[in-house]
């Protein structure tokens, strides 16, 4: 089999595909195949956990492709990964079915809660397997295919999108702790026992879950540098260095634009709706819009316009944050907020950027 | 929120203070035998019999009716065998302190045993409460008068007519007139003549005391002339209308209310993003700043005089804060937008945590000052004083901000490097410098809007972060770079808030005016009033 040349040349995404695959395999083996009391053995939250942290890299990825390539800088990319949590969410809450507190074979607990007599029309089809994983695309693409037409169309760029897709995931977050909405409230979906019949607790659903959300990382890693390798990503480039010029070349720039941005969140999609099982839980708090920017310190931690930089920056930051809020959660935040501004003078091509230049000064 | 409007039991005591000391101004107060005889009747009389007593008492006109009968009506009236009097306990143990109920002059103390209780039921306890309530109509405080008049309104009596028209004759507090005759109307509604009733129903339409509405629609439903029950029923409408002229001001006023916040919160943006073209996420942690500097001011100054002092200092406080932020981080990042926005985001988060660290996660109470607390009434609208502050506050910075930025040398080297940075630079305008002024302007504002917030909400490390993205939504929707489209976009978001809210809820309200922004900025990308010009241009 050979390599297409857009992958070929690409050293650092192949390294990147590479560490997936190692890790891919090696994670399961240290965790069925090593015995617990191995010191090299994984426990399952260390797998969850893992598994997790290449779900945000998943989502750094989308990021780092609407805002590296297009010089989109989306604050709200977390209300796309939210949203494909919660399509996957419901189906989880429908497999439930008799096994919930109160025991109603269609209605989740909070309904029966809530004292509502039939499921909302928007839950119908969550109990199909492929019509959620479907939606999983559809709904966080839809949203972002008619916010971005709309606002591009306008020629509404730069901070100005910046505050609106923040007030979009603000919005969704508002509206998702209404009761009235359906969707659990304040609590969210939980309390999830298995997807297609798999129970979610047991060991080797973990691991598939966990191998999905590396294969999922790299394809979402292939199909961007696929993206951005051709004509088109060519284009990406040209409107984020000078969007007016490239319109006056015969770009349609608002086209490129919205196409780009609801592939991007659909990717965060996907990000999300393999989050969700592994943490056993989604609520409105993911839509908050300091997890949207949060992502994108992910990307400008690792290097903006390189793709690998947000995968690097995701596990980093998150192991970071792992690691501080369980040691020293005081520290935490300053950590965090020293990071952005150091980040934004000192390091502006972020890590890639910092190991490109050493290379290229030997 | 506390009223102004004192509880009732609150005046009764007042009146009981007040006639205490002072007496019922009278030229023919009753001699102390006379009370003494009818309190000793009231001792033994049952139930029917002690209101005739309690009739009597009243119109025996003497100082100390007044505290005999709050005395009577908290079962606090006792007689003692041992002089054969009526004695006032003044606590509840088992050997209480009596005084003489007539003189008022301290007797010791004595066994409950002692003592036999004059007792009173929930009946003859309303009619004290309303007799002393027309006492109070010839009390010296406006208010007292007030509050009696209301009693009668509550329970409209011919005697109790005739003492209202007495006082209308001698009355004048213009207000307390209007209510008096209010009231007075309201007893002819009572007529025995149809054409009085039909008269008194026309004059009460429109009035909006709640005591009215009950006999008006009685007698637009059960009077036997068909002219006043028309009349009662016009009278009806009016006031329907009137009453709900009233909601909508209420509303206006919250929503204004609202609106003035906003424009606190997002003023001190619209000069940092607006002139500067920066963004600065830390905004709303500036403001968290000058509501911790109230609740710190409170800490060593009485709470009365903390607000004229925290204000100068809170904008002190973020102002060196926003200079700081400038001179550290933003001025390496100018014509670099979105990386101010990630830097600035990122103090954001050291301020948060740094208030959480210094002073606690906990919310912490920043007390109202007296002068800023309760209800005033705006012609027949009741406001809290607060928010009315608060707008007054808003519009006075507004002023000082516009006035600053249009009539000083700084605002005028503001507006020229906002215009035209190269420019201005050769004309010989200190850029550097007036980028530092301009961010302490802005944020030293911020400061000052969070002592305004401190008064409406909880101070804590979350506070700004509440407000960032509605200030944001606010300078945008009126247009960057554009005070007055600050202004008018907080006012019209905040009216447009409150009047969603009672149809959809509050949060279902912010959500929908949400969704109206970032459609509107879809459609007008530059706001309201865009700037014009090559300047807008950037």
């Amino acid at each position: 089999m050979r390599l297409p040349p857009w992958l070929l040349s690409d050293r650092a995404g192949l390294v990147l595909l590479a560490v997936l695959a190692i890790i891919g395999i090696g994670v399961p083996v240290l965790n069925l195949l090593v015995p617990p009391d191995n010191p090299l053995h994984l426990t399952a939250y260390t797998v969850t956990l893992i598994g997790k942290y290449l779900c945000y890299a998943l989502l750094a990825v989308a990021v780092d492709l609407v805002w590296g390539y297009m010089g989109i800088l989306s604050l709200g990319h977390a209300a796309f990964f939210a949203l494909g949590g919660y399509c996957f969410g419901m189906y989880l809450m429908r497999q439930i079915g008799t096994r919930g507190v109160y025991g109603d074979p269609v209605l989740p607990d909070f309904m029966v809660f809530l004292n509502w007599k039939a499921l909302p029309w928007y839950w119908n089809g969550f109990d199909m397997f492929w019509f959620a994983a479907l939606m999983v695309l559809v709904v966080p693409g839809l949203l972002a295919f008619v916010f971005g037409w709309f606002a591009f169309r306008a020629r509404v760029s730069g901070v100005y999108l910046s505050i609106i897709t923040q007030a979009l995931t603000y919005a969704l977050m508002l509206a998702f702790f209404r009761n009235e909405m359906g969707f659990g409230g304040n609590n969210g979906l939980t309390d999830f026992k298995d997807a297609l019949g798999f129970p979610l607790h047991a060991d080797g659903t973990r691991i598939v879950l966990f191998v999905l959300s590396a294969l999922a990382l790299a394809g979402g890693y292939v199909a961007c540098r696929w993206l951005v390798s051709t004509r088109m990503g060519r284009v990406l480039v040209a409107i984020r260095d000078s969007e007016d010029r490239a319109r006056f070349l015969g770009y349609r720039v608002e086209r490129v634009k919205a196409l780009v941005f609801t592939f991007s969140a659909m990717l965060a999609g996907v990000a999300g709706a393999l989050y969700v099982p592994q943490v056993g839980i989604i609520n409105p708090g993911e839509f908050a819009p300091l997890n949207s920017i949060e992502a994108v310190i992910w990307v400008a931690v690792g290097g903006r316009g390189t793709l690998v930089g947000a995968v690097v920056g995701a596990v980093l930051v998150n192991y970071a944050k792992t690691w501080l809020t369980g040691a020293l959660p005081e520290v935490w935040l300053f950590a965090l907020g020293g990071l952005f501004v150091m980040v934004t003078l000192l390091l502006p091509y972020g890590l890639i950027g910092l190991l490109r230049r050493r290379e290229a000064a030997t | 929120m506390s009223s102004r409007t004192p509880s009732r039991a609150g005046f009764l005591a007042l009146a009981l203070a007040l006639l205490a000391l002072l007496g019922v101004p009278s030229a023919h107060a009753a001699d102390d035998g006379s009370v003494r005889v009818v309190l000793l009747q009231l001792r033994d009389a049952d139930f029917d019999g002690k209101t005739e007593l309690i009739e009597k008492l009243v119109t025996l006109d003497h100082p100390r009716i007044a505290v005999i009968l709050k005395a009577l009506s908290d079962s606090r009236l006792y007689y003692q065998e041992e002089g054969d009097r009526v004695v006032i306990g003044l606590g509840d143990a088992a050997d209480i302190a009596i005084e003489d109920a007539v003189s008022g002059a301290a007797l010791g103390k004595a066994g409950k045993r002692d003592l036999d209780r004059i007792t009173a039921n929930n009946r003859l306890r309303s009619l004290i409460e309303d007799r002393l309530a027309s006492l109070g109509l010839a009390s010296t405080d406006p208010r007292q008068r007030k509050a009696a008049v209301e009693a009668f309104l509550r329970n409209p009596d011919p005697a109790g007519a005739e003492r209202l028209r007495a006082r209308l004759a001698v009355e004048t507090d213009n207000e307390l007139k209007d209510l008096l005759t209010t009231a007075l109307t309201l007893a002819d509604l009572a007529s025995d003549d149809a054409a009085v009733r039909a008269k008194a129903a026309t004059a009460l339409g429109g009035r909006l005391q709640p005591e009215l509405r009950g006999p008006l629609a009685r007698m637009a439903a059960e009077d036997n002339d068909p002219v006043a029950r028309e009349a009662a029923r016009i009278a009806l409408t009016r006031t329907e209308f009137r009453l709900q002229m009233l909601g909508w001001a209420e509303t206006l006023f919250f929503g204004l209310s609202l609106g003035s916040v906003l424009i606190l919160a997002a003023i001190g943006l619209a000069v940092t993003f607006g002139v500067m073209g920066v963004i600065n996420m830390a905004h709303g942690e500036l403001m968290m700043l000058g509501a911790y500097t109230t609740w710190l001011v409170q800490q060593w100054l009485p709470v009365n005089w903390s607000l004229p002092v925290a204000v100068p200092l809170a904008f002190l406080v973020a102002a060196l804060v926003g200079i700081a932020i400038e001179r550290g981080i933003i001025r390496f990042l100018y014509g670099r937008p979105l990386e101010t926005l990630l830097a600035t985001f990122g103090v954001s988060l050291i301020l948060q945590q740094a208030v959480r660290s210094i002073f606690s996660p906990l919310n912490r109470s920043v007390a109202t000052p007296d002068w800023m607390s309760g209800t005033i009434l705006l012609g027949p609208l009741e406001v809290t004083l607060n928010r009315l502050v608060i707008l007054g506050f808003c519009i006075a910075v507004f002023a000082l901000l516009w006035l600053a930025l249009q009539r000083t040398r700084l605002g005028l080297e503001v507006r020229a490097v906002a215009q035209n940075r190269a420019m201005a630079r050769a004309m010989g305008v200190r850029s550097a410098r007036v980028d530092a002024l301009t961010f302490g302007l802005g944020s030293g504002i911020a400061g000052v809007a969070g002592v305004a917030l401190s008064q409406l909400t909880n101070v804590g490390p979350n506070l700004g972060q509440s407000y960032i993205v509605d200030s944001f939504m606010v300078v945008v929707f009126g247009g960057v770079g554009n005070l007055w489209g600050t202004l008018v976009a907080g006012l019209s978001l905040g009216v447009a808030n409150k009047l969603l809210e009672p149809w959809s809820g509050a949060v279902l309200a912010k959500i929908l005016v949400l969704v109206f922004l970032i459609l509107f900025i879809q459609k007008r990308p530059r706001g309201l009033f865009p700037q014009r010009g090559r300047a807008a241009e950037v």
